[in-house]
Order: structure tokens, then sequence, then C-alpha cells
């Protein structure tokens, strides 16, 4: 019979064919060992600090003082001095809210539903990513917190009791994202913290054994008396799995809430059920874009080259390309609901949105967020790290433009013809968005110089000596 | 009594070893003892017979904490101490009370999470014997200890010491306690 045949004791040749074993991607070249993974770590922090370092931190702290600057104004002359008024009474500072807070989604991103998907290669990006997305969300608080005015009143956005004896109206999704910006912010400093401890040991042991008292003593402090013991990784990898367990729907829901602040409304162009997926997958796409543009050059810089390899960056170019199609999908979908919706005040919205007074807007959006990210079809492209370096940027500016397409166009022209506007920002809002980016490079400055830009353990955890059978991969315990 | 060590520490150079020995000195039955290691090597939990890790019950406890806690504090400020009609819509429904359980479901399981894996690993703990030894600061980049404690029933110094080379534990030291 052909089943005899084809059994391998019959057929001599059978028995030398073996299955192909697809090789996996090695996450660390050059197979490089415990000891130099943890020196190349360290070294940043121990050596000396580079000259550029200090020409890019007076840099970014010169930007910052923009925003230092555009809000003392705005505390001491009152909301008056942003360029926002009827009918667009909300502007810039929420388009720069949802693009900080969007750019953090990619850090929680990498860090937890890249974790729960056991995707290995977010181990070498993972601490940064999330260092991004806490900067990021300390940059995005700022407007929300300084656009009540009254800065000294932020405190009423929190269900804490008054002199009025009024609580917080929780019907209003602007509440919702109270809730949800400040547990994300908690849970993201949360999440890098636990992951930053046992780097922390390992700083706070090295710097006793070079005899620096008061670097070990701080690290230690931090480090919480972290010794290693494999009773406490037990816990601390159950604990770390529920973090990101937890992570994953949150980062979802963030995105979700600032969505509900524009869907829950009644405007053209706003009103519209696919806002969550759409702005979850923007924020991503947009926080890939800010992942890249900062990767990019720190791998360049620290000659990080084995640990961020081609595949890394193979990896994040195809996400951002994901992401974007989907974004680019959202917008097609969007026009078409409108013409299919047959709702005339959605219709006008959006050819209004292309072809009117913020056209301009309009079509740099589209250019960026839509064509951009199909260069990374090409693998010469993924390649050319100068060339994703920029193609990141135009992801970055496309999503700004984004938030502002969709905010601005929908409340310039709104149901009454004779109250509609055409909005410019104020020099006070320009300088005090222009200042955070300066905020958060300060931010990453002092992160890159002060903790470890990636997890030790974990890139320790992944190389092949960490497996326990040598690689022969028998898996009876 | 001043003489009484802490424990006594071996070291292994590469993860198959310590995973090995940590197998041998499970079946010999101590009880007070522990790895030593520079991340978390995958199966060691089991070769050290480690039960699964109860964090998770204290996650849950926190997340329901966290939920209860969101729908009764919308429930309370707004159809119990304060009434307000606010555009027509009832006092309390758990539909919009949702998002801000939630989101109180997601902040008290990480807290929860976190403070439960520092009170099960009894830290922070900053002065331990293990952190005194020389060599520490190997033992946090690129080498693995195995360290039995002197109060585990079985610990004989003699005997003890002999089961750590036997098991091909180098350096096998005195902690002092």
């Amino acid at each position: 019979m052909a089943h005899a045949e084809h059994s391998p004791a019959a057929n001599p040749l059978l028995q030398e064919v073996r299955p192909a074993e697809l090789p996996r991607a090695v996450l660390v070249e050059n197979n490089r060992s415990f000891n130099w993974i943890t020196e190349k770590i360290c070294g940043i922090i121990e050596g000396k600090t580079p000259t550029w370092w200090w020409i890019c931190f007076i840099l970014a702290c010169f930007v910052a003082s923009f925003t230092v600057a555009g809000i003392t104004y705005l505390v001491a002359t009152g909301v008056g001095v942003w360029g926002h008024a009827n009918p667009v009474n909300w502007a810039w500072d929420i388009v720069n809210f949802v693009f900080w807070i969007g750019i953090g989604h990619a850090g929680t991103l990498i860090s937890a539903i890249l974790c729960l998907l056991r995707q290995k290669w977010r181990t070498s990006i993972n601490r940064a990513a999330e260092a991004m997305t806490i900067f990021a969300v300390v940059c995005a608080a700022i407007f929300p917190v300084f656009h009540v005015g009254r800065v000294w009143f932020a405190w009423y956005l929190f269900p804490i009791p008054n002199s009025n004896a009024i609580w917080q109206n929780f019907r209003s999704p602007l509440e919702w994202d109270v809730f949800a910006v400040s547990t994300y912010g908690t849970v993201s400093v949360l999440f890098w913290y636990v992951g930053l401890i046992p780097d922390l040991a390992v700083l706070r042991d090295r710097f006793f054994a070079a005899g620096n008292r008061v670097r070990a003593t701080l690290y230690g402090l931090f480090a919480m008396g972290w010794r290693g013991s494999n009773r406490h990784w037990s816990n601390y990898e159950m604990a770390y799995l529920i973090l990101a367990g937890i992570s994953t729907p949150l980062v979802l829901s963030v995105h979700t809430i600032v969505s509900f602040d524009f869907a829950v409304s009644l405007l053209p162009g706003w009103h519209t059920t696919i806002f969550p997926p759409y702005f979850v997958a923007g924020a991503i796409f947009s926080g890939f874009g800010m992942v890249l543009t900062l990767m990019l050059p720190l791998r360049a810089v620290y000659k990080l080259e084995d640990l961020i390899t081609q595949y890394h960056i193979d990896c994040m170019c195809k996400i951002t390309l994901a992401t974007g199609t989907i974004v680019g999908y959202a917008y097609g979908m969007e026009f078409f609901i409108a013409w299919y919706g047959a709702n005339p005040y959605e219709g006008f919205a959006f050819v209004n949105r292309a072809f009117g007074h913020y056209a301009w807007a309009y079509w740099i959006m589209i250019s960026c967020n839509v064509i951009t990210p199909q260069f990374f079809w090409f693998k010469a492209v993924r390649e050319n790290t100068t060339l994703v370096w920029v193609l990141s940027i135009f992801v970055n500016v496309g999503m700004w433009f984004e938030r502002f397409v969709i905010i601005v166009t929908s409340l310039a022209r709104d149901f009454l013809p004779s109250s509609w506007g055409y909005y410019s920002p104020s020099i006070v809002e320009i300088f005090t968005f222009f200042g955070t980016f300066g905020v958060f490079s300060v931010l990453f400055l002092l992160f890159i110089r002060f903790l470890p830009v990636m997890p030790m353990a974990e890139l320790k955890a992944v190389t092949p000596q960490a497996d326990v059978h040598g690689g022969h991969g028998h898996e009876k315990h | 009594m001043s003489a009484q060590p802490y424990g006594l520490i071996a070291t292994f150079e590469t993860t198959p070893a310590l995973y090995h020995a940590a197998e041998a000195v499970r079946d010999a039955g101590y009880r007070n003892w522990d790895c030593i290691t520079p991340f978390p090597v995958h199966g060691l939990d089991k070769a050290m017979g480690l039960r699964r890790s109860i964090v998770p019950r204290i996650s849950l406890a926190g997340g329901i904490t966290g939920f209860c806690t969101g729908m009764s504090l919308i429930w309370w400020t707004g159809a119990v101490d304060y009434k307000l009609i606010v555009g027509g819509k009832p006092y309390f429904s758990p539909m919009f009370a949702f998002p801000v359980a939630y989101e109180l479901t997601i902040l008290f399981t990480a807290f929860a999470t976190i403070i439960g894996m520092f009170v099960l690993n009894r830290l922070p703990m900053h002065y331990h014997p293990v952190l005194k030894y020389d060599d520490i600061k190997r033992g946090m980049d690129d080498t693995f200890f195995i360290v039995i404690e002197a109060r585990d029933p079985r610990f004989n110094l003699a005997n003890t010491k002999a089961l750590l080379e036997k098991i091909g534990g180098k350096a096998v030291k005195e902690l002092e306690a």
C-alpha cells in the first residue's frame, strides 16, 4: 500500500529527511555574554557625561523655558491669552493633549501587549518606550490642567470634598478622562518602576564596589533591597505579568475614553462610532513614530546595534505600517459613512475638512499618515535608518495634524453659519506647545543619563545561554 | 553563638548547572534555601519546588475593591449626598459609572499587585546577609548562587557543604549573619 511505502522504515530516504527548522530571530547579536550586557548598559550611566549630552540638555532646557513662559503668562493673565474664541472654544489645548497622550500609547503597547503576546523583541526597547510614555503623559497633563484657567482650582477635577459640597458630574466623558489619564499615568509609573527594581540593584552593587557611597545609597534606596532571590523572582514575574495584563485593557480604554470626549457630543465629524478603535490605532501609530524618532539616535550614539538589531527596527516599522494603514482606512470609512449616512451636516463636515478653509491641514495629515507609512513595505527603506528616522518625523507631524483637523474643522463650521469662524493659535499657545518638546527632551535626557536605558535582567533572560537546557529545548522537568 | 553562620553560599557559572543543582537541593529535602540569579531563570521555580505565586489573589481582591469603590463613589455622590439633575439623566446608572469604575479597577489592581509583591517578598529589606557577600555584585551580573540557610532543620555545616560541592557548587562559603 501507498501508506507503507511512505513510512520511514520502508523508505530509507525519508529517514534522512528532517522537518525544516525555522530559526528564531536573534535578539542579542554577536552572542554577547551576560556580563557584556551589564557593562554596556551600566557603562552609559557610569561613564563621563558626554559633551553632546550637555549640549542637548542645555538646548532642551532652553526650549522647555517656552512652556514655562507661556504658562506663566497664562496664569498671570487668564485663559483669554489663548487664541480660541467662539465657535472654536476647544482647540490648541485639547489638540496637544491628545497628541501627547497618543504618543504615550506605544510605550504601553510595547511593555504590556507585546509582553502578553510573548514578542520577545520588545525587551530591548521597552524601558525607553515606557519612559517615553511617562514623559508624554507629563506633557499631555500640562494642557488640561492649565486650560481650566485658574489652575489652583484644578483639584476640582477630583472627587475631593469642597466648600460648595458639590460633586463632579460623572455623566461627562471629560470626568471619565480625568480618571482614565490619571490612572494611566500612575500605572505607567508603577509598571516602569517595577521593571527598574532589579536593574537598580545591579547599579547599587556596582557603585558600592566602586566606592561611590552616595550613588550606591540612592540607587539602593529605590532598589528596595532586591537581592535576586528566586523566591522573589517568582512573585515578581507574576506581578509583572499581571501588570502587563491590566495595562493592556488600560491602554485601550484610555484612548477610547479620550475619543468619547468627542464621540459622545453631537457635533458632525465627532459623533461617530468609529472613533474609539480609530483613536487607539492612531495613538499606537504616533507612538511608534516617536519610539523610532528616539531609539534610532540613541542606538547610534551609544552603539547599541547588538541590542536594537535590524530585526527590532523591522518590527517597529511594520507595526507603524499596519497601524498607519488602519488609520488610513478609518479616514476613508469616515467619508464613506458620512455619505452613506445621508446626514447633510455630517456630509458637509467631511467635504469641508478636505476642501474647506482647513484643507491645507487635512492634506498634510493625509500625506503624512497615509502615504508615509507605505514606504515601510520596502525592505530597503526599513534598512536605511536615516530614512526610517525621517519618515518617523513625518508620522509625528501627521498625527498632530490629525487631531488639529478633527477638533478645529468640526468646531469652526458648526450648525449655525452665522457663528462660523476661523481659528489660529496665539503666540502664547505656540510657545506653550513648542516648549513641551523641551520638557519631554529634558526628562528623556535625564533618564538616559541616570537610569538603565534597557532592562538588563530581561535582556539576559532572552539570550541563548539563559536557557537551562542549553538550547536543546527538551521540555521535561 | 556568634559563630553560627546565616548559611552556606555556593557559586554556579551557568544556568543549566544551577538548574540541576537546584533540583538536587530540592530532592535532598531542604526547605529554607534560595537561588540568587541576575534574571528570572525559566523553569527554576519548578526545579526549586516552589508553588505558584499567590500574587494574583491579592490582585483580584484589589480589582474588586476598585470596581466597588468606583460604583459606590458615583452612586453616593450623585444619588445620595447631593442629588442634582444634569441633562435630564438619572441620579445614578451603572452605565455612566462604568468607565470610572473600570479605571479604578485597574488602578487598585495595580497597587494591590505591587504592594502584594513587596509584602510577599518581605521587601524593602535593605539589610540581608546575602547582600553582604563579597561577590554579590557578580550575582546581580552574570553568576548564580545557591544559599542554604542554617535555620533549615536538615542543615549541618559539614554535610550541607559536601552536598553543595557534590552538585557542582564552586567556592562554597559561610555567610556571616
